[in-house]
């Protein structure tokens, strides 16, 4: 089984940061340079974790880690080079 | 007795730090891939604050006194177990020659998770090294072949494949503790996230 998700799954906790859908925004990997659509992301945590983890499916490390408190939302995005958005 | 209880799922016990229900189950939290190191590889390694290293293998490290606990746990996502029977080398044990004047700990663990505790928290008999868990080998899901025990604060102090403790001489946040979750982390003061 596996222990991850796919990046689909952040649609929903990142609308509430987002005015576009994240999920086809692309993103390139701080650690190995692939880039590709933030739904490629392997996303760990998404079953009641403390928050979620999207890690890239060509290294596995950490592009991005959402925390949702009850009154804060704390997004790191170091392990992204850029985030491109299609206008 | 009030008809507003008798609905209540998990009733919290005088047992339980505020805002945790009781579980029977393990549940499985990672931040990432479960780690698999083969124990003629692992290593836990000490690093001061000054670089001076200090290296146990799996052998060295299973062939110091070890310790059995039963111990209540509690993750911040809500969750406790009551006693859970752990054996595990106590890190007061694993310091004893190590030089230095550090108070703060950064575990690190296979896998490139981290987790920051004050390392007086770790000594006199409040946290250990542990590689066994209700009498078997720690398996690999739970943190095995060996984890961070530190069952008086939130388990995500309890750095699952610890590979190895940086003593600082100042406090460095770790993975969720650089992503909003608090410094500390008592359970009975629910220290969850920063400013709790």
């Amino acid at each position: 089984m596996l222990d991850y998700v796919d990046g689909s799954s952040l649609a929903g906790p990142m609308r509430e940061l987002f005015a576009v859908d994240v999920t086809a925004v692309e993103g390139r990997c701080a650690g190995c340079g692939l880039a590709g659509p933030l739904a490629n992301l392997r996303v760990y945590g998404h079953d009641h974790g403390p928050g979620v983890v999207g890690r890239c499916p060509g290294c596995d490390e950490v592009i991005l880690r959402l925390v949702r408190t009850p009154t804060d939302a704390w997004l790191d995005l170091r392990g992204a080079v850029s985030l491109r958005f299609s206008m | 007795m009030s008809p507003g209880f008798s609905g209540r799922r998990q009733p919290a016990g005088p047992k339980l730090p505020p805002g945790q229900y009781l579980t029977q189950d393990f549940p499985v939290l990672s931040a990432g891939p479960t780690p698999r190191v083969p124990l003629d590889t692992w290593e836990f390694t000490v690093i001061t604050e000054t670089g001076e290293r200090h290296t146990w293998s799996w052998a060295e490290l299973t062939a110091l006194p070890a310790e059995d606990v039963t111990v209540d746990i509690h993750c911040v996502t809500k969750w406790s177990k009551l006693q859970t029977h752990w054996r595990g080398v106590p890190i007061a044990t694993l310091l004893d020659d190590v030089e230095t004047a550090a108070d703060f700990a950064l575990a690190h663990s296979y896998g490139g998770y981290t987790t920051n505790v004050p390392l007086d928290d770790l000594l006199d008999g409040q946290a250990w090294i542990a590689y066994e868990f209700e009498g078997e080998p720690l398996a690999p899901e739970h943190g095995g072949p060996a984890r961070l025990l530190v069952p008086h604060l939130y388990f995500w102090k309890s750095a699952k494949w610890v590979r190895g403790l940086q003593l600082l001489l100042e406090d460095e946040p770790g993975f969720w503790e650089t992503a909003g979750y608090h410094d500390y982390g008592d359970p009975w003061r629910e220290q969850r996230y920063q400013g709790d």
